[in-house]
């Protein structure tokens, strides 16, 4: 074969592989798609919305977000000066040792002065915690000032969510991306205030 | 009739190879005359390979792929299908099994150098096939839906999320859900069921041939194809048919008495085969006390735990099982065998399998400020195995190898 040849035959086969491989990506594009959240799944994953006008100060009530638990609490004025009373009992006031979404925005930890949203599952085993906004001794704390106990190993929380020093919890519990519309809470996507 | 079978037989053999495939990989394959019982696991390993599929296609058949059915049809493999149970713990056992004799047979390599040139490509093709083993394994204590499966996966895909900018997408994208649901599981039994034993399968084939191009190698390290015959077979070589299957099948006859031991009377191997808390269905709101991973992966979730930033964990444990890969170019050894290389190597792989099972155990308990300790310190010798075998294989005293077997 003559040189000339050779090279042109070098070109070609160059060209051809390089269209057939542009291909690829192509080819490759429903394969991969198909393992992204289908659109039943994001339906059923979908941002829960909910009307938090109605409910009463000092009131919490838990809706259900990607089969896990969310609690929202609207706070009295009274529970948030506490916030101040528990700080010496607090392992991490300041939500340092998490990834918190909404740092300095609100006492509340959400981004509403008034409401409070938080992942309802035990930073611990995952159990649910249960909702005591009372001031008054306990059986767990004499001393109690509202918040959050966990019956399956005692961890506690204070009213916005923040872990007691010495219990078995490790962190705080987890504020859900969300979005305060009016009185409208949105859970699960926050408009990008994050 | 025997004439009309031997017309039928040419009638096949001309179109087929079958004498010409027989003699060349059976009964002219020459294998090395002495080697001793670490050579004996890979056969096992074929063997174990076999069960897993035979009893595997037999479980699909009952096994529901739903996040509503998955747990349930465990149980009803368990309860209702007749001898069902035999079935899943000849599995569940053979999974064990599987990394019991491949961890062997991957040791046997280490000890005897069989990775040294011309072995190389024969390793390599055996560390994929250790990587996919442990994909699959992974893959498939997720299909009983229960609490450690739940949670071991949870651990496990959230070490995708610890991968810097496309983590959490990739998290995602591998469930296919906001939590490991049913989309998880469905899209996980196909990866376990159809495409991972196709690779699986493709790499022991060529696992095979290679290791039929270059031969097997023996104990002493020697080049056996030094000495020929006539013929170009090597002197102090024996035929593999019928000499090495007949041996082998008394190794084999060993290990299915204890495999069935096992399978029979501790199928759930006191908890580190089936953990207690798959027993109960997948709950994504209670994780269980306390999570461990089956003991074949325990080495390398022992390093994850012991350092403390995830990507960092996740790394070291790449680096742990990829560092396999680079053995035979990290070897500098004149010699072949532990039986001639030098006190430092006898060494260093004697502290190699300390930390590995030290690691091990240290996977399946709880941590606590010495154990952390203990297994960083393991980690550290784990690696020096490897990363300092360029030295202390080159500047060694070594003894003379024989010429024969």
């Amino acid at each position: 074969m003559q040189e000339k040849n050779k090279t042109r035959r070098k070109v070609l086969i160059g060209l051809t592989s390089a269209v057939g491989l542009s291909g690829v990506p192509f080819a490759a594009t429903p394969f991969i798609a198909a393992w992204n959240p289908s659109a039943k799944a994001k339906a059923v994953g979908a941002p829960v919305t909910i009307d938090v006008s109605k409910m009463m100060y000092g009131q919490q009530i838990q809706v259900a977000w990607r089969k896990q638990p969310v609690f929202i609490i609207r706070h009295t004025e009274d529970s948030l000066k506490n916030l101040q009373t528990v700080l010496p009992k607090l392992s991490d006031p300041n939500s340092d040792n998490i990834e918190e979404p909404y740092k300095n925005i609100s006492p509340t930890r959400s981004t509403s002065n008034e409401y409070s949203v938080l992942t309802g599952v035990c930073t611990h085993l995952g159990c649910s915690p249960k909702y005591y906004p009372e001031v008054e001794p306990k059986s767990w704390d004499s001393n109690w000032v509202g918040g959050f106990f966990c019956p399956c190993h005692g961890s506690m929380f204070d009213i916005v969510g923040r872990v007691y020093k010495g219990v078995p919890a490790p962190t705080n519990l987890v504020v859900p991306p969300h979005k305060f519309e009016g009185s409208i809470l949105t859970i699960g996507e926050d408009g990008g205030t994050a | 009739m025997s004439e009309m079978a031997s017309k039928v037989f040419n009638w096949v053999n001309t179109r087929l190879p079958i004498v010409n495939t027989f003699e060349r990989h059976l009964s002219k394959h020459p294998v090395p005359k002495k080697v001793n019982f670490w050579y004996l696991f890979g056969a096992l390993a074929s063997v174990v390979l076999i069960i897993q599929i035979v009893t595997g296609i037999w479980l699909i058949m009952p096994y529901s792929n739903t996040e509503e059915g998955a747990f349930a049809s465990i149980e009803y493999i368990m309860r209702d299908v007749d001898y069902g149970w035999v079935i899943r713990y000849m599995h569940t056992t053979g999974a064990s099994m599987f990394f019991a004799v491949v961890y062997m047979h991957m040791f046997r390599g280490l000890l005897y150098g069989s990775y040294q040139k011309p072995r190389e490509l024969v390793w390599i093709f055996g560390c994929t096939i250790y990587l996919v083993m442990m994909a699959e394994g992974f893959l498939g204590y997720v299909l009983p839906y229960g609490q450690m499966s739940y949670w071991g996966a949870q651990v496990i895909i959230s070490l995708f999320g610890a991968i810097p900018y496309i983590g959490e997408s990739l998290e995602l994208w591998v469930r296919g859900d906001y939590y490991i649901s049913g989309i998880t599981v469905s899209r996980f039994f196909a990866l376990h069921v159809v495409a991972l034993p196709l690779v699986l399968i493709a790499l022991v084939f060529l696992h095979l041939v290679a290791l039929h191009e270059v031969g097997a190698g023996n104990p002493e390290g020697v080049d056996i194809e030094k000495h020929v015959d006539d013929d170009g077979v090597p002197l102090d070589s024996i035929p593999f048919f019928p000499y090495k299957v007949l041996n082998a099948l008394v190794g084999i006859g060993v290990f299915m008495t204890v495999f069935a031991i096992i399978m029979f009377f501790f199928p759930e191997g006191g908890g580190y085969f089936i953990e207690m808390a798959n027993f109960q269905e997948a709950n994504p709101l209670v994780t269980p006390e306390h999570i461990a991973p089956v003991w074949y992966y325990a080495p390398y979730y022992t390093m994850l735990r012991a350092i403390p930033d995830p990507l960092g964990g996740l790394i070291i444990m790449g680096a742990a099982v990829a560092i396999f890969f680079v053995v035979p170019w990290l070897d500098q050894s004149k010699v072949a065998s532990i039986r001639y290389k030098g006190i430092y190597s006898k060494i260093a792989i004697a502290l190699f399998g300390i930390s590995f099972l030290t690691l091990g155990y240290l996977g399946t308990v709880s941590v606590t400020e010495t154990r952390k300790l203990i297994s960083i310190i393991c980690t550290v010798m784990y690696f020096a195995f490897f990363l300092l075998m360029p030295i202390y294989t080159k500047f060694e005293k070594t003894l003379e190898v024989p010429e024969r077997l």
